[in-house]
Formats: C-alpha cells, sequence, structure tokens
C-alpha cells in the first residue's frame, strides 16, 4: 500500500485553476521528485499534501486513509505524521533550540524530555551543531534554512515535504543540504522534493513528476524522465526550466 | 511667573521630601491604573485574538467600531459606568460607586478598545507564514493561537502599557466614579484638579511632574518595546 495517494485533486481560487486532476502515488522510504516551472503549482501541491489547504476536488489518502476532507482532529493527527520545510522558511522569536524542539512540544513533549538529544542530533546533521542558544532570526538565509530543515527531521516524519529546499542557498549551502538529503535516502522516511533544480532532482529522486500549468504531464523513473530519448519526447514539458544538459 | 517659579521649587520640594500626601496619592494612582490595565488585558488580549483569529459575519465593522471608541471621551465612559453601578443601575448591588474597585471596572472598560484594537493589529502583524510552519509543525488550533500571541508578545505588551498611560491620566472616570474622596479615592488627575482650583500649585505642580515622569517611563518603555 503506497504511503500517498493522490486521486483527481484539483485546487481553484475563484475562476484560477491551480491545480487539475493531480494523480500521484509516494510509496515508503521513496523520493519523489516535483519538477515544474514557476507558478506551475507545486507549492499548492505540497500544501494541500500537508492539509494546509482543502482540496476543490479529488482526494487523499495517506496511510490508507482518506484525509483531505476529514475533521480537523483526523487532519492534525495525518499532518503529524508529515514536515513541510517551506521555501523561504521563518523563525519563531525564539532560540534555535526552541525553533527545532517546537513540533515535539506541539506533541505533548515538555521540559527536560523536549527532545534536548534530538535537538541536538538533528542540529548534528544539518551541520549547525552549538547553535542551539542562539536567536533564530540572527541567523543568515542558509543556516535558517537548515535550522527549517532540523526542525522538520526532528519530528522523523513518515513523509517529509521539501519546497525548494535550496533556492535561496549558495552552492555550498546547498551541497550540504543535498548530502544530507542523500542520507535521508537510507531511511524509511518519504520525501516529495519540489525543485528548479535538474541536479538536484536527478541525484535524488527516485521518480519524477513533471507539474505544468497547474497538470501532471509526465511522471516515471527518474533515469527514464532524465534520459535523453524522454527529454527530447517530453522537451516542451520543461519549456521555462533550465535543463542543464 | 514668581508664583509658578515657587511653585515648581516648593513642588521638588515635596517630591525630594517624600511628602506623605503626595507619595500616597501616587501609590494609589499607581495601584488603580496597574489594576486596571490588568484587568481590561486579562480579558481584551484573549478576546482580540478571538476576533482575529475567528471569521464571522459583521467582522470588520466591529474593528471599525473598536477603533472608533480608542478616543472615547471619559466623561462618556464615566457617565457609563456611573448608570451602571449607581444605587438603581444593573450592578448598583456590588457598592461600587465611590470606591477604587468601581475606579479600576470604569478605567478597564475605557482602555478596553485600545487593548482589543491595537491586540488585533498586533497579531495581524505576525503574518500567515508564522501560522503555516506552526500548524505544519503539528500545532492543534489552540497551539496556533499561543504561538501567534507569543510571536506578537512585544506589541501586545506595548497595547498594555498604552492602555495603562491613558488610565493612569484620565481624569473623568477617576473624578465621577471614584469621587475624589480624600485618602481612599483621590488619584494624582483629581488631586490636580483639586488643588490646582484651591490655588494649591505647589501641590499640583509635584504631583503634574509625577505624572510626567511616569508618562515618560511608560514611553520609554514602549519604545524600547518596539525597537524589539
Amino acid at each position: 500500500m503506497a504511503l500517498l495517494e493522490i486521486n483527481s485533486l484539483g485546487k481553484s481560487i475563484g475562476p484560477a485553476e491551480i491545480l487539475k486532476g493531480i494523480d500521484l502515488t509516494v510509496e515508503h522510504g521513496e523520493v519523489l521528485g516535483l519538477i515544474g516551472p514557476t507558478g506551475s503549482g507545486k507549492t499548492t501541491l505540497l500544501r494541500l499534501v500537508d492539509l494546509l489547504e482543502e482540496p476543490s476536488t479529488g482526494s487523499i489518502l495517506f496511510d490508507g486513509r482518506e484525509v483531505s476532507r476529514r475533521p480537523e482532529n483526523e487532519k492534525l493527527a495525518a499532518r503529524r505524521k508529515m514536515a513541510m520545510v517551506f521555501q523561504k522558511p521563518v523563525m519563531f522569536k525564539a532560540s534555535v533550540e526552541e525553533n527545532v524542539s517546537f513540533g515535539l512540544k506541539m506533541r505533548g513533549r515538555k521540559g527536560a524530555e523536549g527532545g534536548r538529544e534530538e535537538v541536538k542530533e538533528a542540529l548534528a546533521a544539518v551541520g549547525l551543531s552549538g547553535y542551539e542558544s542562539r536567536d533564530a532570526n540572527t541567523l543568515s538565509g542558509g543556516e535558517m534554512q537548515r535550522i527549517a530543515l532540523a526542525r522538520a527531521l526532528v519530528l522523523q516524519p513518515k513523509l517529509l515535504l521539501l519546497d525548494e529546499p535550496t533556492a535561496n542557498l549558495d552552492p555550498r549551502s546547498a551541497a550540504s543540504i543535498d548530502n544530507l538529503l542523500q542520507s535521508l535516502k537510507r531511511s524509511r522516511t518519504a520525501v516529495i522534493i519540489a525543485t528548479h533544480n535538474m541536479h538536484q532532482c536527478r541525484n535524488l529522486a527516485d521518480r519524477v513528476a513533471v507539474l505544468q500549468t497547474g497538470r501532471l504531464t509526465a511522471q516515471g523513473k527518474s533515469e527514464e524522465i532524465f534520459s535523453d530519448k524522454t527529454m527530447a519526447q517530453s522537451g516542451r514539458l520543461f519549456s521555462g526550466i533550465r535543463v542543464p544538459w | 511667573m514668581e508664583e509658578i517659579c515657587y511653585g515648581l521649587l516648593r513642588a521638588l520640594e515635596l517630591i525630594a521630601a517624600r511628602d506623605p500626601q503626595v507619595m500616597e496619592i501616587t501609590i494609589r494612582s499607581l495601584f488603580i491604573s496597574l489594576s486596571s490595565a490588568f484587568l481590561a488585558g486579562i480579558i481584551c488580549i484573549p478576546l482580540g485574538g478571538l476576533i482575529e483569529f475567528r471569521q464571522f459575519w459583521g467582522k470588520s465593522a466591529l474593528i471599525n467600531l473598536i477603533q472608533t471608541l480608542y478616543s472615547l471621551p471619559t466623561v462618556t465612559v464615566g457617565l457609563l459606568v456611573f448608570l451602571l453601578i449607581s444605587r438603581s443601575g444593573l450592578l448598583g448591588g456590588l457598592n461600587l460607586l465611590f470606591s477604587p474597585t468601581g475606579m479600576i471596572f470604569g478605567q478597564a472598560i475605557l482602555v478596553s478598545p485600545i487593548m482589543i484594537g491595537l491586540t488585533i493589529t498586533a497579531l495581524e502583524g505576525v503574518g500567515p507564514q508564522i501560522r503555516d510552519t506552526a500548524k505544519s509543525l503539528g500545532a492543534n488550533e489552540k497551539q496556533i493561537i499561543v504561538t501567534v500571541i507569543k510571536e506578537a508578545r512585544v506589541a501586545v505588551m506595548a497595547a498594555v502599557l498604552l492602555g495603562f498611560g491613558r488610565a493612569l491620566s484620565e481624569v473623568g472616570v477617576a473624578m465621577m466614579i471614584g469621587g475624589n474622596i480624600r485618602g481612599y479615592t483621590r488619584v494624582l488627575t483629581t488631586a490636580i484638579a483639586l488643588e490646582t482650583s484651591m490655588g494649591n500649585l505647589e501641590l499640583s505642580i509635584a504631583m503634574g511632574i509625577i505624572l510626567i515622569t511616569i508618562s515618560l517611563a511608560i514611553n520609554i518603555l514602549l519604545n524600547r518595546f518596539q525597537r524589539k
């Protein structure tokens, strides 16, 4: 049984159709690369999966249960098995440690049991050991992105949603995030990574889905999608995306 | 001019000597205004949160009304509270008229629109990204509200301070509800009005200086909060 199953998913805001007829599955431990030009609906799709927004049509099955049209308490239970890193993450006005342990506290972990060790491990994983007591809002953009990733990883989610995780980073920070995501492939965490970065997608993703003007125009194994033949066939699908080969 | 200079010197002497009458009135003023700000704060901050976080019909009209009430004349509030707590009023049985408790109640009503309105503005300023982040990290509705209020704590604190400042400097409610009873409900503003009318300028100036000093301290605190 797939971890995530999306059927005929659509999202409209007023007359504008943001997403239409999306069918997609993600298996346990799988990394799905979601590529498409700006405005194609990648972020909206991730927000729908994270149950931050209601779909206009279709359904989302997570862990075998329909979750998109359930009462808020059921959505919350599903959301607590996922974690999302936004393209431009915001930090709470608090220390790095409080930021990273936020999700654990929301799940009822308090005081000394608030996951101090897990926070340390998560910070070490993103290369920011020793940052615990620093004010999160004084960090650089790259450091904030890594803190946001640590904040998600510490929750050990079944599904990790990453929205352009390296878009605003310098090459060195981006490489360290890529290395971290590579190491995630050895875990049971499934990942959907929305990205413009073809190299990143090719290196990380087991499967790739191409989104264009709100429609899924191609999906398949990474090597298939990125093979020259497929690229030639679906070249127009990538219009608007800088393909580096 | 000579009289004013003499009054100023005498006022400084009274403050330096910690004149018992001046100190007693100052302490009562601070107690009543702090209590009313605290009372209004514990009611108005959650109420502001409720208005900000809930969607309901007439919400923007309600916010407009609250903002209009910022400049509510203090004597109008005094009159309303007077009618409410006078013997034949709805709360007449509580014997609040001409008591410090009645003054706290009246001043809390006076500063409520400011506190609710500024709390709403403070929470609006937090932005949807914080709510989304908290929600995405597994916060339930109540935890999201607490998170947003914590994020806006500096601006919310400024709202409480501003409310305290308005309560401390108003005279209408203090005079009409408190009655300016010596040793019981006399506060800085009502004492200044009385002593001036009686020609005791040095006492009026002394209390005026204290009132301005407290207002200055509140403003310095406010500026510090707003810079954070």
